[in-house]
């Protein structure tokens, strides 16, 4: 028999993961859901999602690469600039809908129960799609400068473990995501400001500009205490062979990362449980 | 002894009103700064001559008055397999109590044990999207709902059949009626199989063959042995469904029994409805000559009552004082539901009283007459010798409840779903079971 207990002041560190996964059915619908809803009555569909990263990718090259003449590793600028755009995008995508889990949600979530955390897990495996079909178009990129050109890439082994660094980047989202929902059901100045932070945060990472840029220590401390900055740049390492990644950058990033996520979790598993009663 | 389905133990829950006043973060740090500093947070709100709500609000969270009890230490079980009704005036706490059943928001203090899957109804179309066909919603609604996506799959069918939407499926609910879009929803809903089912106003949505529809398949769910919470206004239907109820007033429980005793003490404590109703004399309907003192519906012993079962007799005693010798005049109660006369009692002579004083009159409606209704009465005394002179003449004067519990020896007999009519009288029937000839 399936028993529920009902009560006031449950402990914030209980998360009911059993439930989730009686869910699993929900979280699929769900996904489901963001990826078909979006492009009825489009004509190019999925391929927004490509137009998108790819026209990122050609303003970047022009401007930051022609223009600015920023530093690419010796990378070509086209993959330079793509590798950082399609982990970013997916980091803000993952982000972006865990943080207005609650509040878009406000009113199917005040009619009816099911775990919370759903929603931005959902986002999480609806931008996983989107990213997949970037990463092709990266990898064929990748290829052509690779094969038919004299570039000087060389792909490490390490390239093997690529998954993991997606992990670690639809994590950093998550838990970035879950704190802002959290934040966001009482306080609105925070959607406000998620735009613009967002954007401010790629200047921040290594997206534009590579990290072997940054030479002063202090400076190298703020760079590593950012955990995106050692996906995107371990990402370069495996693909072209270059970069400033160290052992300890991965080490401070992964730390951060579950800081972030652990903690965002908790936050919000605590938030969501009476956030109906304040929005 | 079975386990309760639901067991509710001191259930409350309580709202911060202060804790949705400081509306930004700002506000909020700057609020904690000057509390930290040991200064009266007060003084610098009212400094920069914030909001005169916000300032009241401080204030109110310094009174310590910024709580509100939106319930309040309820307690109550409800066994497998019964349907409990639960009633009480708007913001009596019920919608707070579903919520908190169906896991929307926690409770303040208490606690609440249930056993059983439970599937909550408070909205119908929780979750559609507007670009999805109703095909893709009934699959979006249905999870959203706790149903698992084979479950869907295998009901599947019967929910379009429900839905008669059959050709539209494939079309996307945001081209939809709100007729279909609500049958399409209902639909979804009505397969959901849950062993507990919580349900609020549900049936407050759509036209009257909708509701019927609603009623219908609550029954079918109330026959199937389910247990089901059920809130609502409807009175007939949580007579007719509910074999307990639950009063709540102002948070707090106010009795739980049979859905009769529970839905009277409704009737007659908290909502229009009363048994009897007297005048004061400066008050009292009429002219100097006749007025109405009091109105009473009784049981055929005589006891007044708000409710009554379709099988009882209703009796209505009129009271009126005559203060003019020799006046004859005659009595006339209209009994009034869903918005129209249903039929009317006219006295058949004429009476003269030779005295002044108080007098009565009773008039009996047999039994397994009056539908499932609450009927409203107008009363007039009049004269009608010649020219036709009204001395009383009283609108909306009581109004009572009348039942069909499903005991038995209705004109229901073990039919069970809406039944049409401002009355309902038992009627003899005579059919065939061969064919003639």
């Amino acid at each position: 028999m399936h028993r529920t207990h009902i009560r006031a002041n449950q402990p914030w560190w209980r998360i009911n993961w059993r439930e989730i996964v009686e869910y699993r059915d929900l979280l699929w619908m769900l996904t489901v859901r963001d990826l078909t809803a979006v492009y009825k009555q489009t004509i190019l569909g999925p391929l927004w999602f490509i137009i998108q990263p790819l026209s990122t990718t050609l303003v970047f090259t022009v401007i930051f690469g022609q223009v600015a003449r920023i530093s690419t590793d010796g990378i070509p600028k086209i993959v330079f600039y793509m590798s950082g755009t399609v982990l970013w995008n997916y980091f803000a995508g993952c982000m972006t809908q865990g943080a207005s889990s609650l509040t878009v949600n406000t009113n199917v979530l005040s009619k009816v129960y099911f775990p919370r955390l759903i929603i931005p897990l959902s986002g999480v495996l609806s931008n996983l799609a989107h990213f997949t079909l970037n990463l092709v178009m990266l990898l064929g990129f990748y290829l052509y400068f690779l094969i038919f050109t004299a570039s000087s890439m060389a792909p490490r082994w390490e390239l093997v473990l690529f998954p993991l660094l997606v992990l670690q980047c639809a994590a950093i989202g998550l838990g970035v995501g879950l704190w802002v929902a959290a934040l966001t059901t009482k306080y609105r100045d925070l959607r406000f400001a998620l735009t613009f932070l967002t954007q401010l945060g790629m200047y921040a990472t290594p997206i534009v500009w590579p990290a072997s840029q940054v030479a002063r220590p202090a400076m190298r401390i703020l760079l590593w205490s950012n955990p995106l900055s050692f996906v995107v740049e371990c990402a370069r390492w495996m693909l072209a062979g270059t970069g400033t990644v160290t052992p300890l950058a991965a080490m401070v990033s992964v730390s951060v990362t579950l800081i972030l996520l652990v903690s965002g979790l908790l936050v919000f598993n605590r938030v969501q449980r009476t956030f109906v009663d304040t929005i | 002894m079975l386990e309760p389905a639901i067991a509710v133990r001191n259930l409350s829950k309580c709202y911060q009103l202060g804790a949705i006043s400081r509306h930004t973060l700002v506000d909020e740090v700057r609020y904690w700064w000057h509390k930290a500093r040991g200064r009266d947070p007060r003084e610098h709100f009212g400094k920069i001559g914030h909001s005169a709500t916000e300032a009241r609000k401080v204030e109110a969270e310094k009174d310590g008055a910024q709580e509100f009890w939106a319930l309040k230490d309820v307690s109550f079980d409800v066994q497998p397999g019964e349907v409990v009704g639960l009633i009480g005036r708007n913001g009596a706490g019920k919608s707070t109590l579903l919520k908190i059943l169906s896991r929307i928001t926690e409770p303040t203090e208490g606690e609440a044990l249930i056993n059983g899957r439970v599937g909550s109804l408070l909205e119908v179309g929780t979750g559609f999207h507007p670009e999805l066909t109703g095909r893709e919603n009934i699959y979006m609604n249905g999870t959203i709902l706790g149903m698992k996506k084979a479950e869907i799959d295998a009901k599947y069918d019967r929910i379009v059949e429900f839905s008669e939407l059959a050709k539209f499926i494939d079309t996307p609910v945001k081209r939809y009626s709100s007729g279909m879009y609500v049958r399409l929803a209902f639909a979804v809903a009505a397969h959901l199989e849950p062993e507990i089912l919580v349900i609020d106003e549900v049936l407050a949505v759509g036209d009257a063959q909708f509701q019927r529809r609603c009623l219908g398949k609550m029954e079918e769910v109330s026959q199937a042995g389910r247990t089901v919470l059920f809130v609502s206004h409807n009175m007939p239907a949580i007579l007719r469904l509910c074999s307990k109820a639950v009063l709540l007033d102002a948070g707090r429980l106010v009795k739980m029994g049979t859905a009769e005793d529970v839905v009277s003490h409704y009737l007659t404590t908290m909502a229009e409805a009363q048994e009897s109703r007297v005048w004061s004399a400066d008050a009292a309907p009429g002219t100097s000559q006749l007025r109405l003192v009091g109105v009473s519906v009784t049981k055929s012993d005589g006891t007044p009552a708000a409710v009554f079962n379709v099988t009882e007799e209703v009796s209505v005693r009129l009271r009126y004082c005559v203060a003019e010798a020799n006046l004859g005049f005659r009595c006339l109660v209209a009994f009034c539901t869903q918005g129209t006369v249903a039929f009317a009692g006219v006295e058949p002579q004429e009476t003269v009283r030779e005295r002044p004083g108080v007098y009565s009159s009773v008039v009996t409606i047999p039994a397994n007459l009056l539908s499932e209704n609450e009927y409203s009465l107008n009363v007039s005394l009049f004269a009608s010798r010649g020219v036709k002179m009204h001395f009383v003449k009283a609108k909306d004067v009581l109004s009572f409840q009348v039942a069909d519990p499903l005991t038995g020896g209705s004109a229901r007999g073990d039919y069970v779903e809406g039944y049409a009519g401002v009355v309902r009288p038992l009627l003899t029937w005579q059919t065939d079971t061969k064919p003639s000839e």
